[in-house]
């Protein structure tokens, strides 16, 4: 049983994080596609519609890899989780469904149009075409949120005696007060990524040389759409989510706070330390205090429960990995708020594309949103351990009865030859089109 | 409300079915009979501008299995666990072939991705037969082994085969003999309307000698379809009662002879689309005789422990499947709308379409 339950979740934790490379790309992507192809309707420059096609280049290819990827996640609720699935499937299921109703269709039929369909339809259809494919790529996000916003703080149900989780309010899925600003602050941490992305391509252009004037127009829209991005995702987003979590998940946000000990007025903010399971302290800790209870309070005095209030049951079952997946997610954050006012300041000072060192750290500083995202999800994730649905379904209670820790392990052996092939042939693809650039090629 | 979910999810899978049955049939046609690198590349062309759209079925069916009938969702994917999983990886395989063939000019990348295509679509095609051909049989719900149960009376495990290969077993695999047979049905049918498809949307060179091929197939399938029809009786004798009580649903196996006669006089045909019109009632035939035959079973049980898995024993409860029947037919209404704009403007032969990547 022990067995199951750990590979079934490695499973699940290797192709969701897998998977979730690309959608995060996607969303905010076909924000910036969005906003060159207005650019180019409104002052007809043909730049802005070059960058916007290319921009879509790389979304496709970052769109097949999501739909390949994604379909195994549909599936594993009831692969690996039949158990979850049974007993909550008349809830979660309705967010799911509405998820295939609404925002794929949409997607997928609009993409392939706006691919092709740029003579056909004229200018303005395109954009239009473009904007349904941003919609689509947007609702997927927001039933994605919904479903975990109803696992993170449940809500609108009721349990019967066989433990079902039965529908009583459909409107309360999306009322839910977990899923606004968990929806806001993961949608803009994808304008994050793809901000960075696109800065970085930018950076890369100019360094080398090659298509400057593209080089150029990337590392403006980045920088400005990045940092606007990269303070929204911080507050006010990032700012209720973590009063969410004090307010509904007390335990949990002790743990990835890594209070280990209330005091007796204002709790600290830790910026160093690493987490002591064994004396239930933090090593060679770093903290501010009573800064913590003034961001999540507004009151620099008032008490916040540590890990010492709970009983072992009620908290995380990871502790340093969620407490170290939120400070990663924090701490890069900071990173690139700085980074971007950083380069913002020399834009205006129409310094930036010269600035040869600047210029490097953007382009190499690609990875950290896709890791600033994914610990993100971590976060939450393992915040809600050892449940599936907070306080009430436990997560070893949710695995397939049937299907043995063999068979997973299997599984999950062939899904990691499998992505490993479609990683490399991703990045061998986006660099090839990223090499190309935007530049219209004469054949 | 459970039969209005089980028409609707009914409909949308016999949609996936014949919308990604002819890119999955297209496969199979340019594994085996496409030799010009011109011919190769305008038929995975024709089914490469479309397979994700279309895969879009496949996901809104189980959306809608696991939000209607929460139950069967459960035990039939935990069930059927390894099945399922390949099928993931081929349809992971399926795309990327598609998607970066066309990348590289050199031949050799191309062959290694055309063979990843056809060889996926074949198998795919082989394993929702064979998907088809379970459900039909039954399973040993609840793990009974002499009368002792192993696991609840609605969950199961089943291995790729059992050693006797037979359905007759206590407990037999994925794989059986009648299950092949059911599979092998579902690669003809689908090779059929590939072949179809690539007639009506391509102007390859070798869209004759498939008409020729189609016909071909078509025998070798009406042989089948004799051959499986009675071995049905023996692995599920029960499969003719629906229809003697309800004799008005002997319009589904009718809709299946119409396209498998229409299919004969393929050379004769004037219009492309005829051709595919028939092929197509093929799947929605083959497809809604086996679901009439069983409902409102969904899944047999084949021990007397425990009993079928029905519509009404595995649904969620009424609040819930009438709110979602709300936002169904709106969801519905705008897909239709999406599919009519989308075929409007990407109508006619695919040779000439500019392949935007």
């Amino acid at each position: 049983m022990e067995e199951m339950l750990f590979y079934d979740r490695l499973q699940f934790a290797f192709t969701i994080t897998f998977h979730y490379i690309f959608p995060q790309l996607t969303m905010g992507l076909s924000l910036l596609i969005v906003f060159f192809k207005w650019k180019y309707l409104r002052n007809n420059i043909e730049k802005y519609n070059n960058a916007a096609k290319f921009l879509m280049k790389i979304f496709a290819i970052n769109f097949t890899m999501g739909v390949v990827t994604g379909i195994p996640m549909e599936f594993q609720f009831g692969t690996n989780w039949a158990k979850f699935s049974e007993l909550t499937g008349g809830i979660i299921g309705q967010t799911l469904a509405m998820e295939g109703m609404f925002s794929f269709f949409l997607e997928s039929s609009f993409l392939a149009l706006f691919i092709f369909g740029e003579k056909l339809m004229g200018q303005k259809l395109h954009f239009l075409t473009g904007f349904l494919v941003f919609l689509g790529s947007w609702a997927s996000g927001w039933f994605i949120l919904a479903t975990n916003a109803w696992m993170q703080h449940p809500v609108g149900f009721e349990v019967l005696e066989n433990g079902k989780f039965v529908l009583e309010n459909f409107s309360a899925l999306f009322t839910n007060p977990w899923l606004l600003p968990a929806f806001l602050h993961n949608q803009i941490a994808s304008v994050v990524t793809s901000s960075f992305v696109v800065a970085s391509i930018g950076a890369f252009f100019v360094l080398r040389n090659k298509q400057v004037e593209y080089g150029k127009l990337f590392l403006k829209t980045g920088v400005i759409f990045g940092l606007i991005s990269s303070v929204l995702v911080a507050f006010p987003t990032g700012d209720w989510n973590a009063k969410n979590v004090a307010e509904y998940q007390p335990a949990a946000f002790a743990a990835m706070e890594g209070i280990f000990e209330t005091e007796e007025a204002g709790a600290e903010i830790v910026l160093v330390g690493q987490p002591n399971m064994v004396e239930k302290k933090l090593d060679n800790k770093i903290a501010v205090p009573n800064v913590l209870s003034f961001l999540t309070h507004q009151d620099w005095d008032k008490q916040i429960p540590g890990m010492d209030q709970f009983k072992e049951e009620e908290l995380p079952s990871n502790i340093p990995a969620l407490y170290y997946s939120y400070h990663i997610m924090v701490g890069l954050g900071t990173i690139f708020i700085g980074v971007m006012a950083l380069a913002l300041f020399f834009l205006w000072r129409k310094k930036l594309y010269t600035l040869k060192p600047l210029l490097w750290t953007i382009m190499f500083l690609v990875p950290f949103p896709y890791i600033a995202n994914l610990t993100g999800w971590y976060t939450a994730e393992l915040g809600r351990q050892p449940y599936l649905v907070y306080g009430l379904l436990k997560t070893s209670d949710g695995i397939s009865p049937t299907v043995s820790s063999g068979n997973t392990l299997f599984t999950l052996l062939g899904f990691v030859a499998l992505y490993m092939l479609l990683g490399l042939l991703f990045l061998v693809l986006v660099g090839k089109t990223i090499n190309q650039g935007p530049k219209p090629q004469t054949h | 409300m459970e039969v209005f979910w089980y028409i609707a999810i009914a409909i949308v899978l016999a949609v996936f079915f014949v919308l990604d049955g002819y890119d999955f049939g297209t496969g199979i046609i340019h594994l085996f009979f496409a030799k010009k690198e011109e011919d190769k590349e305008v038929i995975a062309k024709s089914a490469g501008l479309f397979w994700d759209s279309n895969e879009v079925w496949l996901v809104a069916a189980g959306g809608m299995l696991f939000m209607a009938f929460p139950t069967f969702y459960a035990s039939v994917f935990s069930g059927f666990y390894l099945p399922l999983i390949i099928v993931l990886w081929l349809i992971i395989f399926r795309a990327i072939g598609l998607e970066f063939r066309g990348q590289f000019k050199f031949q050799m990348w191309k062959d290694i991705w055309d063979t990843s295509f056809g060889v996926s679509s074949l198998l795919l095609a082989l394993f929702f037969g064979i998907a088809l051909g379970n459900i039909v049989r039954g399973v040993n719900l609840g793990g009974v082994e002499n009368g002792v149960s192993a696991y609840e009376g609605h969950y199961f495990f089943l291995p790729l085969w059992d050693s006797s290969f037979s359905p007759l077993s206590d407990t037999p695999g994925i794989i059986d003999w009648f299950t092949i047979i059911i599979g092998l049905i579902s690669v003809v049918t689908l090779a059929i309307h590939g072949a179809n498809w690539v007639i009506l949307k391509t102007n390859s060179s070798i869209n004759t000698k498939l008409k020729g091929v189609i016909f071909k197939l078509n025998i070798a399938l009406a042989i089948l379809t004799a051959f499986s029809l009675v071995v049905w009786q023996v692995v599920n004798p029960k499969s003719l009662d629906n229809f003697m009580d309800r004799p008005y649903l002997i319009v589904f196996p009718i809709i299946y002879l119409t396209g498998l006669i229409g299919l004969f006089f393929i050379k004769k045909l004037k219009k492309e689309s005829h051709g595919f019109m028939f092929s197509t009632l093929l799947i929605l035939g083959g497809i809604t005789s086996s679901l009439a035959s069983l409902f409102p079973v969904i899944l047999p049980s084949i021990n007397t422990t425990h009993q079928d898995l029905t519509i009404y024993n595995t649904a969620a409860e009424n609040y819930g499947l009438s709110v979602a029947v709300n936002w169904a037919i709106i969801g519905f209404i705008l897909i239709v709308i999406y599919f009519i704009i989308q075929k409007r403007l990407m109508a006619g032969k695919v040779d000439k379409m500019d392949y935007g990547h």
